[in-house]
């Protein structure tokens, strides 16, 4: 499933489009950069509270996309980075635990 | 007894996300133009460049204390700062050992060694901007170990600050102070945290431009200046004290 099909499926809004065309391979969910660094899989929507532009740099180093989860809104300088740095940015007003469960329920599954 | 005014929380350009105009003599021309009677050099988990930063310093009357800010295992910056450069540099080898990534500049920005003369001298590998494997506590219990003074940094703030981050003060923690946020005032501070009413507040301007240096800062009444002295006046003993800038408020 690319990020635009789940983007639109999930109502998930669009905050940085880079890649929306782009196969989505797994999704991740984690707040600490140094768990993401080490175990998010390249390719995944990474499903974060984490708001600041560490985030974008982690994204870009490990080759995913970003979904903000429970009605976060980026830093200024997050979304800077991630313009920067190519990475797609989505969030959602649904809180963590049930933006996950929906896009299991559509078929994405963890990391490869 | 004076009030000598501190910014301890100066970053390098050795910091990944620090100006690269953050070379030792402009940090000193522009702490000693702000009136600045020390400041402490906190790269992100290192202390490479704080040798540099002190030599630049003699002869200004700049006192320089030599830290880092340690990404804890919990991604809560600590404000190391020790009275030797020897315990400085045995911190570093202690959240090096457990520091794991390689920098790639072009995504987390450049980490510059320099000399007092600046000169590059390297490109710091490490990845500075990653975490340790060390918890807060083992964080803060070895700054302790080797003579240091330990603050939560930015305290308040989401990202990286000890209660922003944690939503708690965690018990038995023995930090030295708080650091806050610039745009938080000490007032609304101890409403919203009155678990740490026991621990001083400070200021400082956690400066990543050459701007930024001495924006906040915070005096301590002291006889001469020194890190046994900071600790002393952080816990007001011998009639010493502290005065946050912003709120004016004496410590006793
Ligand atoms: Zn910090
Ligand atoms: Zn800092």
């Amino acid at each position: 499933m690319t990020l635009r099909a789940l983007a639109e499926t999930l109502g998930l809004e669009v905050l940085s489009a880079w890649d929306l065309d782009r196969e989505v391979t797994g999704a991740y969910v984690a707040d600490l950069l140094s768990d993401v660094l080490a175990h998010a899989a390249p390719g995944s929507l990474w499903i974060t509270l984490q708001t600041h532009a560490n985030v974008a740099a982690v994204a870009a180093l490990k080759e995913l996309s970003v979904l903000l989860a429970n009605g976060r809104r980026p830093d200024p300088d997050m979304l800077e980075r991630a313009r920067e740095h190519k990475v797609t940015v989505l969030a959602t007003g649904l809180p963590a635990f049930e933006i996950a469960g929906r896009l299991y329920a559509a078929g994405l599954r963890g990391g490869n | 007894m004076r009030v000598w005014r501190a910014d301890l929380h100066v970053h390098t350009c050795l910091s990944p996300c620090a100006d690269l105009a953050m070379a030792p003599r402009t940090i000193i021309a522009r702490a000693a133009a702000r009136g600045l009677d020390a400041i402490g050099v906190a790269d992100h988990n290192s202390a490479a460049n704080a040798p540099a930063v002190q030599r630049a310093a003699r002869g200004s009357g700049l006192t320089v204390f030599a830290g880092m800010e340690v990404t804890s295992r919990e991604e809560v910056h600590i404000l190391a700062l020790f009275g030797a450069l020897e315990a400085a540099f045995a911190m570093q080898e202690f959240v090096q050992r457990r520091l794991p990534g390689r920098n790639r500049p072009e995504i987390f920005g450049l980490q510059v060694l320099v000399n007092e003369e600046h000169d590059v001298l390297g490109f710091e590998p490490r990845l500075l901007a990653g975490a340790t494997g060390w918890s807060l506590s083992e964080v803060v219990e070895r700054v302790h170990r080797l003579g240091g003074l330990a603050f939560a940094a930015h305290a308040d703030r989401e990202a990286f600050g000890l209660l922003g981050h944690l939503g708690l003060l965690p018990r038995g923690l023995a930090l030295d102070g708080l650091e806050l946020s610039p745009n938080t005032s000490e007032a609304e501070f101890r409403r919203r945290w009155p678990e740490c009413a026991e621990l001083p507040l400070l200021r400082f301007s956690d400066a990543h431009s050459p701007e930024q240096i001495g924006r906040a800062a915070t005096g301590f009444r002291l006889p001469e200046l020194n890190l046994e002295e900071l600790r002393k006046a952080l816990r007001g003993a011998e009639g010493r004290g502290i005065l946050t800038e912003a709120a004016s408020l004496w410590k006793n």
